[in-house]
Order: C-alpha cells, then sequence, then structure tokens
C-alpha cells in the first residue's frame, strides 16, 4: 500500500472497539490511513497523539500494526463510467466489473452559496395520488419516508423512481438486507434502466462504519451528474436510521458525551450536511433526494426523526389502511413543503383547494369514526364521510394507483358529488362552479 | 503586537490553539491552512491554550498551523447599505462570492465602498454629541439611514467639522469631533460593533404598546404583538411555521425587516431569495426587498456560524432601532441556534443540562429576548425592534427546554398545534393555548381605545371564552355523545366553529385572504360577534350543523372577496338572510 519515503508508523498505544491511537506527526484532519492495509480515516488530533477511525472495525489489529496515512481525504472517481454500476462505500466495484476511469474527487464537499440555488420549480410525477395530489414532489426536494420496519417503503422508493423523469438514480443502500439490495438490482434491471442507476451498497454484513461513507459517496456522484452535466439526478437513500445507529456506534466508541437517545450532539448537522445537497442548479441540473427514515414503533419524537423532520421539506408516511386492506399515503401527517410551488401553477389551478377540501372531509371522516367507536349514532353526514373516505382512499390513497394528476383532480371533484353537496366541501365559489361534477 | 497561536488539538471544529500572548474570551482568530485562513472564535481558555470554535470545516487541518488573534470579538459592519443584502451569519455577502460552492476562508465586505451616497448633514459645528447622536443622514432605498456617532465612543464630543451635503461613499472623512481633552476623531459612514453586547444608546426603555399590524387575524385580532414587543412560535415540523413567519414579515407594518435563517432548510432561504425581491410592501406599494435584509445559514452551513447568526441579525436591528426606526426581527429557528450551542457544549465536554442543552441556556435565550424592545432616544424619537423567535420543539412537546425557556421571556405565544395542522386549519395556531401578554397591559388597551374601539378588547376576550367553550362541547359531545347534550350546546359549539373558520383561519396563499387589514378585521369580528349573540332555533343537532356550515361557507367567499366589493356586500346579503332563516 505504502508508497515510496511514506512514513510508516507501527506503534499504536491504545485501541477501542472502532478506534485506535498512535503518535504521528503532519497528519491532517479528515485525513485517510490505511491501518495494516484496512482503511480508517482520522477523527481527533491532540498535540501528536492521532485517533483513527477504523472503519470495519479493530477486531484482530495489532499494536504493531503498519499505519500509513493517505494524505487525503475519501475521494470518489467520477465519470460518466459510474453508471449502471454497483459499488461498495470506498467506491470499489461490487459487480465484479472494471475500476471505473474518472476524476478522483473529494466527498462530502462544502455547501451551495444559498444565493446560488435556483428555487424548485419542476414536479415529479410519480402516478400515486398519496404523492402527486396530496404531497407533491419538486426536484431539488429532500423528502423521507417515515416508515415502520414493516412497511413496504423500499418498494414505493423503487417506484417513484422509476416512474420519475430523472436522468440518474443513484442509489445510497445504508445497512440494506441482502435481499432488498438484491430486489433492487432486480426491478432496475427488470425495468430496463439499469444504465442510468449508480449504486452505493452497503449491507447487514458490511461493518456499520462503513455505512457512513455511502451518502457522501452517492451525493459525490450526484453532484458531478447534476453540475458537470446538467443532469436531472434521484437520490434513494434507504435507511438514515441505520446510517445515525453507525454515527452513535463511533461516537460511543469514542468516548464522546451522549446527546438526546444515545446520539451524538452533532447529528443536526451530521444529517443536514447529507439532506441539504438536495438542490436545483440554475443551470438546469438537479439533485433530489428521497430517503427513509425508519421509526421504533412509530416514534417520531426520536431524535432521528425529529431532526430529519427539521432538515428535509416534509415527510411520507404510509399505513395499512383496514377498511380497504391496502397502503396508503397517510394524508394527514405526510407533508410536501415545496408542493406550494407547483400545485395549481404547473398542475391545474383547482388542486390547492381540491386537495385541502379532501383531507378536511377526510378528517371529519376520522372523527365519525371515533365516534362510531364510542357507540355514537352517526350522522348522516357523519355516514357520507365514512363512505367518502373509504372512496377516497381507494381511489387515490393507495399505493397501487397510477394516474395522472389531471385524472386524480377529475376523480376527487367526482367524489366531492357522490357524497356530499357543493357548499359542504368549502371551496371557492368559482372554482366549484367550474368543475362540480352535476349528475 | 498581535497575539499569535500554534494549532495543538482538532475534533471536528472545535480546535485547541496555544497562544503565545493575552487571549480575549470570544476574541476572533484566523487559523492558515493550506493557503486559507478559517475564522473562528475562542470559547473557552485554560492557561495558554485557548479552545476556539471554527466557523469553517476544519478537513486537512494540522497540528502546527499558524493562529493569528484579532484582538477583537466577532464584529458586524454597520453603515449604509446594508438593506436588500443577503448575508451569511458572519455578514459576508453572499452575492460578492464566486462560484456556485461556499468556498473555505472566503470572506467579502458586507458593504458597498465605491457606492456614493447622497449625505445631508443633521448637525452643526459646535453641537455637543454622544454616542448614538444623529450626525448626518442618508437615502437608503427611501429610508432614512442616520449616521451616528459611534456607540463605542464614550462620553461627549463636540462637533468641530462636518461635510456640506453632498454625495459621499462610506469612508469619506464626512466630521471630525473633540473630546474634552482637544483630542480629535475623525468620522466616516461605517462602524463596528461587537455582536454579542447589545447596543444601548437610548434614554429610555419602557413597555411597548403600539400594536404591531401584521395583517394576519389570529394574531392582530386574537394575540396582538406590540411594535417592540417579543412573540415565540413553536410548532412540530409540518404545523406550518415557517409560512406564518414568511407572512408576518411580508405584512408587517415595519420599516425594516431582518430574516435570520439560523440552520433552515435552503429551499426556504431560496424562497425568500426567489420571492423577496418581485413581492411588493403592502403598506408602501415599492418592493418588499427594499427593506429587508436576510441573515441566512442554511442547516449545512457550519454550526459555529450558525450560532452567531442571530446576534448579528439582532446587531443590525439593534443599529437601524437607534435610527429612530421600526425594526421586525424574525429568527427561524431559535431550536436549531439552541443547538448549535448544544453542539459546541457537547464538543467542550461540559456536563449538559436538561436534554444535553448547555446549563446556561435559559440566561441565554432570556438576554437575547432581552435586546428586543421600544426604547426612546436620546433625541426624544423612539425606535423598536419586535421580535419573534420560532421554535422546533422536538415531537412538538412544549415541556422541552427552548420552548419552557422561551416561554418564560416571550410576551406573545403562538402555540401551533399539529391537531389544527393535520385538519388544514391553518394557521394552525391553537385558540386557546396561544396568547398576548399585550392585551393585558393598561397601556395598550388605551392605545386600542382610542385607535380602534372601546370595546374591542372585550370582544377579544369574547372570543376567547367561546373558542374554549366550543372546545368544552366537542369533548362533552365525544363522551356523551350528539343526542347526549342539548341542541342549544350544538349551536354554542357551532359558533365557535364559526369563528374559528371565519376569523382564526386565514389562506395564506390567497392573495385577498392572505392580508387582512385592522379595519377588516374589526368589520368582520364584529359581524361574526353579531352573530354569536343572535339567538338561533333548531329542530335537531344536524340542521345546526347543516345551517351553519352554509353560514361558514358563505363567510368564507366573503374573506376570499375584495372588502366591501360587490362581491363582499353580495356574500354579507347571503349571510344576513341565513342568519335570519333561523334566528329568532
Amino acid at each position: 500500500m505504502a508508497k515510496a519515503f511514506q512514513k510508516i508508523y507501527t506503534q499504536i498505544s491504545q485501541i477501542t472497539k472502532a478506534t485506535c491511537m498512535l503518535k504521528a506527526t503532519g497528519v491532517g484532519y479528515d485525513e485517510l490511513a490505511t491501518v495494516d492495509g484496512v482503511l480508517a480515516q482520522v477523527v481527533k488530533i491532540n498535540g501528536d497523539e492521532v485517533t483513527l477511525q477504523v472503519f470495519q472495525g479493530t477486531e484482530g489489529i495489532r499494536t504493531n500494526a503498519e499505519v500509513v496515512f493517505l494524505g487525503k481525504s475519501p475521494t470518489l472517481k467520477v465519470g460518466s463510467q459510474l453508471a449502471g454500476r454497483f459499488f461498495n462505500a470506498f467506491g470499489d466495484p461490487i459487480d465484479g466489473g472494471a475500476v471505473p476511469e474518472g476524476e478522483e474527487r473529494e466527498i462530502g464537499g462544502p455547501s451551495v452559496n444559498p444565493v446560488r440555488r435556483k428555487q424548485p420549480s419542476e414536479l415529479i410525477a410519480t402516478g400515486m395520488a398519496g404523492i402527486d395530489l396530496n404531497n407533491t414532489l419538486v426536484t431539488g426536494q429532500k423528502i423521507p419516508f417515515f416508515a415502520d420496519p414493516d412497511q413496504p417503503f423500499n418498494q414505493v422508493m423503487a417506484t417513484v423512481a422509476l416512474r420519475a423523469e430523472t436522468d440518474k438514480i443513484i442509489l445510497g443502500g445504508m445497512g440494506l438486507a441482502n435481499d432488498d439490495y438484491l430486489y433492487f438490482k432486480n426491478v432496475f434491471s427488470n425495468a430496463g434502466s439499469l444504465d442510468r442507476i449508480i449504486s452505493f451498497v452497503n449491507t447487514t454484513e458490511d461493518p456499520p462504519v462503513e455505512r457512513l461513507l455511502i451518502p457522501d459517496m452517492a451525493l459525490t456522484a450526484a453532484e458531478y451528474f447534476a453540475v458537470d452535466k446538467n443532469e436531472k439526478v434521484l437520490v434513494l437513500l434507504t435507511d438514515m436510521s441505520s446510517y445515525a445507529d453507525a454515527l452513535a456506534i463511533v461516537s460511543n466508541r469514542m468516548d464522546q458525551i451522549p446527546s438526546k437517545d444515545s446520539m451524538p450532539g452533532s447529528l443536526y448537522s451530521d444529517l443536514a450536511k447529507i439532506y441539504e445537497k438536495a438542490v436545483q442548479f440554475p443551470d438546469g441540473g438537479s439533485i433530489t433526494i428521497i430517503a427513509v427514515t425508519t421509526l421504533s414503533g412509530g416514534d417520531i419524537t426520536h431524535s432521528v426523526p425529529d431532526n430529519t423532520g427539521y432538515i428535509t421539506e416534509g415527510q411520507l408516511f404510509l399505513r395499512r389502511d383496514s377498511d380497504i386492506g391496502k397502503v396508503i399515503v397517510d394524508p394527514f401527517r405526510s407533508l410536501s413543503r415545496l408542493k406550494q410551488l407547483v400545485i395549481g401553477k404547473k398542475t391545474r389551478e383547482d388542486h390547492p383547494q381540491v386537495m385541502n377540501a379532501a383531507v378536511r372531509l377526510y378528517s371529519d371522516a376520522a372523527n365519525a369514526k371515533t365516534k362510531l367507536e364510542n357507540g355514537f349514532d352517526l350522522s348522516n353526514y357523519d355516514e357520507r364521510t365514512l363512505a367518502f373516505a373509504k372512496d377516497y382512499s381507494n381511489n387515490l390513497l393507495a399505493i397501487d394507483v397510477n394516474i395522472n394528476t389531471t385524472e386524480m383532480l377529475d376523480e376527487a371533484w367526482t367524489l366531492f358529488a357522490k357524497h356530499f353537496k357543493p357548499e359542504e366541501v368549502n371551496i371557492k365559489k368559482e372554482l366549484v362552479d367550474k368543475y362540480w361534477k352535476s349528475n | 503586537m498581535a497575539t499569535k497561536g500554534i494549532v495543538k488539538g482538532i475534533v471536528s471544529n472545535l480546535v485547541t490553539v496555544e497562544a503565545d500572548g493575552p487571549v480575549l474570551q470570544n476574541e476572533i482568530c484566523y487559523i492558515h491552512t493550506g493557503g486559507d485562513r478559517l475564522m473562528a472564535e475562542v470559547i473557552k481558555v485554560i492557561g495558554k491554550n485557548a479552545f476556539v470554535q471554527v466557523y469553517e470545516s476544519t478537513r486537512g487541518l494540522k497540528v502546527g498551523a499558524e493562529t493569528e488573534f484579532a484582538g477583537h470579538m466577532l464584529e458586524v459592519t454597520l453603515g449604509p447599505g446594508l438593506l436588500s443584502k443577503n448575508y451569511d451569519g458572519l455578514q459576508n455577502d453572499l452575492d460578492k462570492m464566486e462560484g456556485t460552492f461556499l468556498k473555505r476562508g472566503d470572506y467579502t465586505f458586507p458593504l458597498d465602498e465605491k457606492k456614493v451616497w447622497d449625505f445631508k448633514p443633521l448637525a452643526q459645528k459646535g453641537d455637543t454629541v454622544k454616542a448614538g447622536s444623529w450626525i448626518g443622514e442618508v437615502d437608503e432605498n427611501l429610508q432614512p439611514h442616520k449616521i451616528m456617532v459611534p456607540f463605542v465612543l464614550e462620553g461627549t464630543y463636540t462637533i468641530k467639522k462636518i461635510a456640506e451635503a453632498g454625495q459621499y461613499t462610506i469612508y469619506d472623512k464626512i466630521a471630525t469631533i473633540t473630546d474634552g481633552s482637544g483630542k480629535d476623531i475623525e468620522l466616516d459612514m461605517v462602524q463596528k460593533w461587537p455582536v454579542r453586547k447589545a447596543i444601548t444608546v437610548y434614554k429610555d426603555k419602557p413597555r411597548p404598546f403600539k400594536l404591531l399590524e401584521t395583517g394576519v387575524r389570529v394574531i392582530d385580532t386574537a394575540n396582538p404583538i406590540v411594535e417592540g414587543g417579543t412573540g415565540f412560535i413553536p410548532g412540530a415540523f409540518g404545523t406550518g411555521k415557517t409560512v406564518l413567519q414568511h407572512a408576518i414579515s411580508k405584512q408587517a407594518e415595519a420599516d425594516i425587516v431582518i430574516m435570520a435563517a439560523c440552520g433552515e432548510r435552503a429551499n426556504e432561504v431560496v424562497e425568500i431569495f426567489a420571492e423577496f425581491p418581485h413581492l411588493e410592501d403592502p403598506h408602501t406599494g415599492r418592493k418588499l426587498m427594499e427593506r429587508t435584509i436576510i441573515v441566512a445559514n442554511t442547516s449545512n452551513m457550519p454550526v459555529a456560524a450558525r450560532e452567531a447568526s442571530v446576534y448579528t441579525a439582532m446587531t443590525i436591528g439593534e443599529y437601524y432601532r437607534s435610527m429612530g426606526l421600526k425594526v421586525l426581527l424574525m429568527a427561524d429557528s431559535t431550536s436549531r441556534w439552541a443547538q448549535a450551542l448544544r453542539e459546541m457544549s457537547n464538543r467542550l465536554e461540559e456536563l449538559p443540562g436538561p436534554d444535553a442543552f448547555p446549563m446556561d441556556l435559559s440566561a441565554i435565550i432570556s438576554n437575547f429576548y432581552g435586546r428586543a424592545g421600544y426604547v426612546i432616544l436620546d433625541n426624544d424619537q423612539t425606535g423598536s425592534i419586535t421580535f419573534i423567535g420560532t421554535v422546533s420543539p422536538a415531537g412538538g412537546n412544549l415541556k422541552e427546554p427552548v420552548t419552557e425557556n422561551t416561554q418564560k421571556v416571550a410576551r406573545c405565544f403562538y402555540a401551533l398545534e399539529q391537531d389544527r395542522a393535520d385538519k388544514k386549519r391553518y394557521p394552525a395556531v391553537n385558540p386557546i393555548d396561544s396568547y398576548s401578554k399585550y392585551l393585558e397591559y393598561p397601556e395598550f388597551s388605551e392605545y386600542i381605545r382610542e385607535r380602534i374601539s372601546s370595546d374591542w378588547i372585550g370582544k377579544v376576550n369574547e372570543l376567547k371564552t367561546r373558542m374554549q367553550r366550543g372546545k368544552e362541547i366537542a369533548e362533552q359531545i365525544n363522551i356523551l355523545g350528539d343526542d347526549g347534550v342539548p341542541v342549544s350546546y350544538h349551536i354554542t359549539y357551532w359558533k365557535s366553529e364559526l369563528i374559528d373558520f371565519v376569523i382564526l383561519q386565514q389562506d395564506a396563499f390567497d392573495k385577498i385572504d392572505s392580508i387582512t387589514s385592522i379595519e377588516r378585521q374589526k368589520y368582520m369580528l364584529e359581524l361574526i360577534m353579531r352573530i354569536c349573540h343572535a339567538d338561533f332555533e333548531f329542530s335537531s343537532f344536524t340542521d345546526v350543523m347543516d345551517h351553519f356550515k352554509k353560514m361558514i361557507n358563505v363567510c368564507k367567499q366573503m374573506n376570499y372577496s375584495e372588502f366591501k366589493s360587490d362581491e363582499f356586500d353580495a356574500f354579507e346579503k347571503e349571510l344576513h338572510a341565513l342568519v335570519n332563516e333561523k334566528a329568532v
């Protein structure tokens, strides 16, 4: 590994589960090193004592292991040859193919000057009304699925990726089950779009600390295509909770004082560094990030979803609706903060009001349901909201829906007319006059 | 000789520097690495070692790097040309920075050094002046920008020379002042001030009492804020903090609006950058951006700069307040700022307080809110900083430290509620939990009596009581069922729903409904209260609901119509017909 005249250290003074410490000079912060050929990174320097985080763990590391500092931070070779390939956390191919040629770039680069960003304004259609109608996605947006582990978030994400009109899809898999990795590979190859997909994968079989490199690798590749090639790039990150767990492991092994929920104090900054890579560039290129944050028992007050929610532009919740026996995109807790930039502008004028009215009526149905559960008689209005809610879930919210936005709006008006009187939907009169479907 | 230092240790953005001379707590220093100069601030000193928080990425930094101490704390540069600027937390002019990506160690001067200003002297030779005295004026985007005696000067001075009216740049000498001992000081239009210290060049800071109109009904009508007042908006993500904050900053009747985005989503910052230049100030018809300053630190910009950004914004606000202007300062979000404090405290390995925040969090927050206020200047003119901060409590839990500590100091509380947001009742300000302490101020009542009407505050209190009663009835109905309570309860409940839908809810995305003048708010509140005072007769609770829904629908159409237009009048007639149909 060592180049000629490179200084080799062989005196490790301390080894913990993830780090080792040694005396060395001239070492830069964040610099990479190898410890007996295994990759490590500088995480702390105190005088001539350097602490290295060993990515694959320190099991079997000798106190006299050969340590070589590489004089650079982690890098990725970027170029058009990345397309269609599968890589590990270090950017090495795992698909048996050749090492791609390209320009070497440091990962985790600086942030975009906010005044050089462009306001996102292009809609990303997914065909699912739970997303397009209620929580419309926009290029340059960052949004996670908040989901319990048993929910089909990876399937939904793969569907979104394939239906979205983008130039590149970059998958960052962190602690991905091998089966899920193969699922993505399968779906992408079967759709015949493998050539526009690039994957950086760390499966559950790989060391957890390596996960920390995955998002930066994926986003460095994304920046290459978005900035250098002006392409529309969609980045899928699954799952950010296991990324955060890896952060906690490292901070714990470095004896840092844990902050809330045993997460490191820098969790917000760590997550923001990743999510804020989502951007619409003025020259047309864009990076859109759709991520997954798995919840434990639906708890969104936990540090990881909580901090994520404050960084991302909304969140999507999946829920199994027992009334229709399908998974739906929950209209209550889901939100796309950027939807205002496109709905009623890129979509039909009635979109904002129709969307709100439908959710409001759906919430009336939830009240009616509570009444029912408490053993009370339902009013005629209650009965109608319940009937509406069922149709709404089936025809619009369910994730198996695949229609365009105009069809979604028409469907909503059809349901309004089927169950309600015009004055019950609280929509601007001029829109009711124009779109109400009188039977 | 300036103190120098050598880097001894690095953990992320906390760097230990061994200094060769005296060091000031909170002193700025520059660390040299690979051709870059990284700006940092001293946050702790032990012996010769200064612990500095670096405002930039420390990637590649090595032990032994040379460091120079600047001899002063983090300062802002104050002078004409601040308006319309987009700054980062360290007051770098973001528009002057080249390239798509922010370059490490790239600092830009916050003002325009070449621009020529139309200067008009306000003081004369022989006048006695002191820090903050207005000696001249330039026209900054049609606002009178006062040139003041630098705030750092102590004692009184005599004006020896003052420039004649004419064209000057910020660095042209516009006055010479002499102190008691005869020493001359030459002044230009620029001064500097350390951001962590309040600017207090005023005579008095009385209780604020003048209504600050925001055009947002749930604020102006139900929970008013005043010029120089403080308020905060806590809410879980997705409850509409940003939309509400943007509405206030677009519409509030302020001379200067400063928006501090500390650790905010970049796309939200971009929204301000993209929208404000096109939006008209509803009060002057000019462009909003002309009276706006943005201090933007997106969430991925370095944590230490994020922490500094609110102070930078507040100091600029104090500068304009000293000119006798009405400043509105919005910080989004103070939780991200507190989190930056937590992150640094954690790195310093300090023993954590509640929820791992630093122990002195409450003192830091109250000190910061304390810098807002309504002041009487030495020349008896008044100025104000109205401060509204948003708080992002984890999981919407209002019992967390940032919310609790803010609640102790902020006088207005706009509690955003998940449940209301889920039901798309926006703004999702909870009508019962929210409050404005100013409603209790006799000074404020007096002001409202003169400006709006003698029974306004009575009506506002009645509105709140009705909302509370409505909520109680809703709970009773949940327990007893619709049939379990008398029809009169349903009427009372639906009256509260009428108030909710017509007064408290407002469509921030509708051109007309988004901003409501006080005149219109008064008209609508009186109209709705008259309906609330009417006695209705209904045969069953379902009739109550059906009928009130019709009334609500008509009122909403009124809200969407131009005030007192034919359309508005027609809807109002329709409403009266509906009221009369069931009133007894």
